[in-house]
Formats: C-alpha cells, sequence, structure tokens
C-alpha cells in the first residue's frame, strides 16, 4: 500500500475506474466531457470555474488538473487566483451566514 | 543575458546525450511505449515521406535572443552561419523545387550578413508562399534591421513570428526581459506597412508556443484572446496564431529535467497521442536544410543531428526525387508532433 494517502501519478490512472464498473464509469466520463465542451459559457471560463471549485473541494488531482488546463488555455496567474478567491469567498459567505443562526438562537435565548 | 548549452558546455549541448536520455529511463523500463512501437500499433510505421511541399532553410543559429526553450538553442554566442557559397546551393534548388513553400529560419535569420541579397534571390523564383520566422525583436535591435518591414513587403514576404503569451510577465520570463515591449513595437510597425491587417495580401501569423511544461490548448481559443487582447491593448492586427508543441530536446529538455518535469511530460505527450495528427506530421512534406547544406526530415531531427536517411544526405547533391518515398528518422521527441491536435512550424495539423 502506499505510504501516503494521495498519489500524483493516480491522477493518470482516474480512467481505470471504468474497469470495474464499465457502464457507469463510461457514464461519468460521457458525462463529465460534455460538461466541460464549448456551451453558453467558453471552456475557458468551464476551466476557472473548476479551477476554484476544485479548490473549495480541496481535490489535489483536480487543482494540479486544472492548474495545467488554465496555462494551457492561456489562462494567467492573476485570473487563477481570482477565481480562487471567489471560491473562498463563497465558502467563507457560507460559513458566516450561518452566523445569523446563532445570532437568532442567541436572542431567542438570551435575549 | 543567458548563454547558450553551448557556450555553457551543458551535457545537452551534446544531441547523442539528448538522444540517450530519450531513449532510455521510462521507455526503456516498458513504462511509456517508444514511438516506433506506439505508430506500430495503428499500421504507420514505417514512416514514409510524402511529396515535398515544403522547403525549410536554417540559416544560422546566431540569434539576439536566448529564449529559455529555444530547440535550436540559439543565441548570441552561436556563430554557426550559412555561408554565401552554401546560399547558392540553396538557391539552385529553390529554382527547380516543386515545394509551394520556402520557409527561413533561425536563429534570427536576419542575422546572416548575406540574408537581403539571399531573400532578393529567392524571391525571384515565384515560390507561392515565402515565410520568414522572425523573432520580431531583431527588428527593433539595431538601426540597421529597422526597414526589415518595408524590405518584408518589397519581397512580398510571409512573416511569421513567436509569441507565446500576450502578457508582458509571461513573454518576457520565456524570452528575455524587455522582448515583449519590443516586439509589440515590431509589431505595430509590421501593421504600419499594411502587415496582418483584415484581407491584406501581407501575411502575418504569429506563433504560439506554451510557457512551461504543458500542451498548447485549443489553437482557435488561443488565436482568439491573442486577437482580442492584442487588439484592445495595443491595436495590433494578425492574421493566424500557431500554436505549437514544445518538443522535449535542446533548452526545453533541459528545463524539464532541472524542473523534474520530464516524466509528467512525456506521459503527458503520450497519452494525447493521436494517430490522425501522424497522418499529417510535417516531416512527411519537408526538408529542412542546416546552415552547413545538411539535409533533415525536420527542424527538430536537425538539432538532434539526424540527417536524413538517403543517399542524398547534402543541399550540393540534392535531388527530389530520391528523397520522396525516404524512411524518415524517429525518436521518441516525435510525441511532441503528434499530441492532440498535432503541431507543426504551421501549427495543428488533425
Amino acid at each position: 500500500m502506499s505510504k501516503t494517502y494521495y498519489d500524483a501519478a493516480d491522477l493518470r490512472k482516474f480512467g481505470r475506474i471504468t474497469e470495474w464498473n464499465e457502464e457507469l464509469g463510461n457514464k461519468f466520463f460521457d458525462y463529465y466531457g460534455k460538461v466541460f465542451e464549448e456551451g453558453a459559457l467558453t471552456a475557458r471560463e468551464k476551466s476557472l470555474i473548476a479551477l476554484a471549485v476544485a479548490h473549495t473541494e480541496q481535490c489535489p488531482y483536480c487543482i494540479d488538473a486544472y492548474t495545467k488546463d488554465g496555462l494551457q488555455r492561456g489562462v494567467t496567474k492573476e485570473e487563477m487566483m481570482e477565481a480562487v478567491h471567489v471560491g473562498a469567498a463563497i465558502k467563507s459567505g457560507a460559513t458566516l451566514v450561518h452566523s445569523v443562526q446563532m445570532m437568532n438562537k442567541v436572542n431567542k435565548l438570551d435575549g | 543575458m543567458k548563454k547558450s548549452l553551448k557556450a555553457r558546455n551543458n551535457d545537452l549541448a551534446n544531441t547523442e546525450r539528448q538522444l540517450e536520455i530519450l531513449s532510455n529511463g521510462i521507455f526503456a523500463d516498458g513504462k511509456l511505449p517508444t514511438f516506433a512501437n506506439k505508430i506500430k500499433e495503428t499500421n504507420q510505421f514505417p514512416l514514409l515521406a510524402k511529396k515535398l511541399e515544403i522547403l525549410q532553410i536554417n540559416l544560422g543559429y546566431m540569434c539576439n535572443q536566448v529564449c529559455t526553450h529555444c530547440h535550436v538553442d540559439a543565441g548570441p554566442d552561436r556563430k554557426e552561419i550559412m555561408t554565401i557559397e552554401t546560399m547558392q546551393q540553396c538557391l539552385d534548388v529553390i529554382k527547380k523545387t516543386g515545394a509551394h513553400t520556402l520557409d527561413l529560419t533561425g536563429g534570427a535569420p536576419e542575422m546572416n550578413p548575406n540574408f537581403k541579397w539571399f531573400v532578393e534571390e529567392a524571391s525571384r523564383a515565384g515560390i507561392k508562399d515565402f515565410i520568414v520566422r522572425s523573432n520580431l525583436t531583431i527588428i527593433r535591435a539595431n538601426k540597421k534591421y529597422h526597414d526589415l518591414p518595408q524590405f518584408f513587403k518589397k519581397h512580398g514576404v510571409h512573416v511569421v513570428s513567436s509569441m507565446p503569451h500576450w502578457t508582458r510577465g509571461k513573454t518576457d520570463k520565456q524570452r528575455g526581459d524587455g522582448v515583449f515591449d519590443k516586439s509589440i513595437k515590431a509589431l505595430q510597425m509590421l501593421n504600419e506597412v499594411g502587415y496582418g491587417t483584415k484581407g491584406s495580401d501581407l501575411k502575418l501569423d504569429l506563433v504560439y508556443n506554451p510557457s512551461g511544461a504543458f500542451l498548447p490548448g485549443d489553437q482557435m481559443a488561443l488565436e482568439n484572446d491573442f486577437k482580442k487582447a492584442l487588439k484592445t491593448d495595443f491595436n495590433i492586427d494578425f492574421h493566424n496564431l500557431f500554436a505549437i508543441t514544445n518538443l522535449p530536446i535542446s533548452r526545453f529538455l533541459d528545463y524539464l529535467i532541472a524542473s523534474e518535469n520530464y516524466e509528467d511530460y512525456m506521459f503527458a505527450l503520450v497519452e494525447a497521442y493521436n494517430p490522425s495528427a501522424v497522418e499529417n506530421v510535417m516531416c512527411t512534406n519537408t526538408i529542412s536544410v542546416s546552415w552547413d547544406g545538411w539535409l533533415y526530415d525536420c527542424d527538430f531531427n536537425q538539432m538532434l543531428n539526424l540527417k536524413v536517411a538517403s543517399k542524398v544526405k547534402h543541399i550540393a547533391d540534392y535531388n527530389e526525387e530520391l528523397l520522396q518515398n525516404r524512411n524518415i528518422i524517429i525518436n521518441q521527441h516525435c510525441y511532441g508532433c503528434t499530441a492532440g491536435a498535432g503541431s507543426s512550424c504551421q501549427g495543428v495539423v488533425a
């Protein structure tokens, strides 16, 4: 067994998940490929969204993949960092907006 | 300014050492298939030359820039320059070739002291597409080069120039400090004489190659982004963008090894292998001539000193018929031209 939970080389093996369930694996990869095609949003915009989500999901494989994908598309490091801040803002906003619940509770119990 | 691998006596200035690296390691232990085995899977081995379409001539390895990823290992310290005698031999071939494209490259081809004479003579042969690969900054390097846009126009030259990004930081990181600003000024000078503008016959194309250890993205999407940014920021027009993959040789190979990206990059190239790109790979319709007149299947094989597999090996003995159907010399660097949409000096091929 690997000595660490994550191995960068495992990303290359991602396609192999179809070996244990071909139907569902293929359906996933077909869906995944379709999602990232040029559509109402450009593939470049989708790549930046994926990079931001990769960070909020804290998926090291996804961060590697979409940093590289962004570079391939000519995305600058400034654009990448702004995208990550969007993810971070939503994450922190999602935490902080729950404080209203805390405030409500305090007001109800100790108002 | 940095020095070439050759001037630094770097191990990789030795082409045999480069071929050794490309043949050993992950390719020797079977982690990745060799290029020969890969094209055998799709019955494309041996790769054979077709009818000649592009005659590419390297006028010398001297350059005013020392770009990080240069596959030529060019720079001001490189003294290999084509002599007037070899140029004359090339002109004899240009007059009778069946190729529709003549492609002058370097180094900075303009730094050859007989460059203008050669262009004047070659332009008389009436070849359909006459390309000069200009690094742009040479136009601004010295007063004697300021008239190049007019000179190119006079001889109907198709200008193809490198531009790794539309931002200063990424361009200068790869090509040297100040290169972006000089390139922008040179592009504006070319636009002023009519190059690159909509509907103009004076063709101005840009070459994009990635600034690091990753493959180029979609050529059309990159072209759109380049056009938008250069027009908005600098009022610059150009015709087409060619997206070129960095091949793992020379200074780029040195960079890959030093940055510990070599294996990942080779995996990326092999994973992106596209058999339909093999059909149109440029070595099958090109002859590359070196500064000293030797013949190669492509510019990359020239830099690896892999001469054509033909009875005819030098421009002095040139015979287009004998060069047809020759076996193309391949090695693992060839994966660079068959990844994704493929890559050539004219951009994607599939």
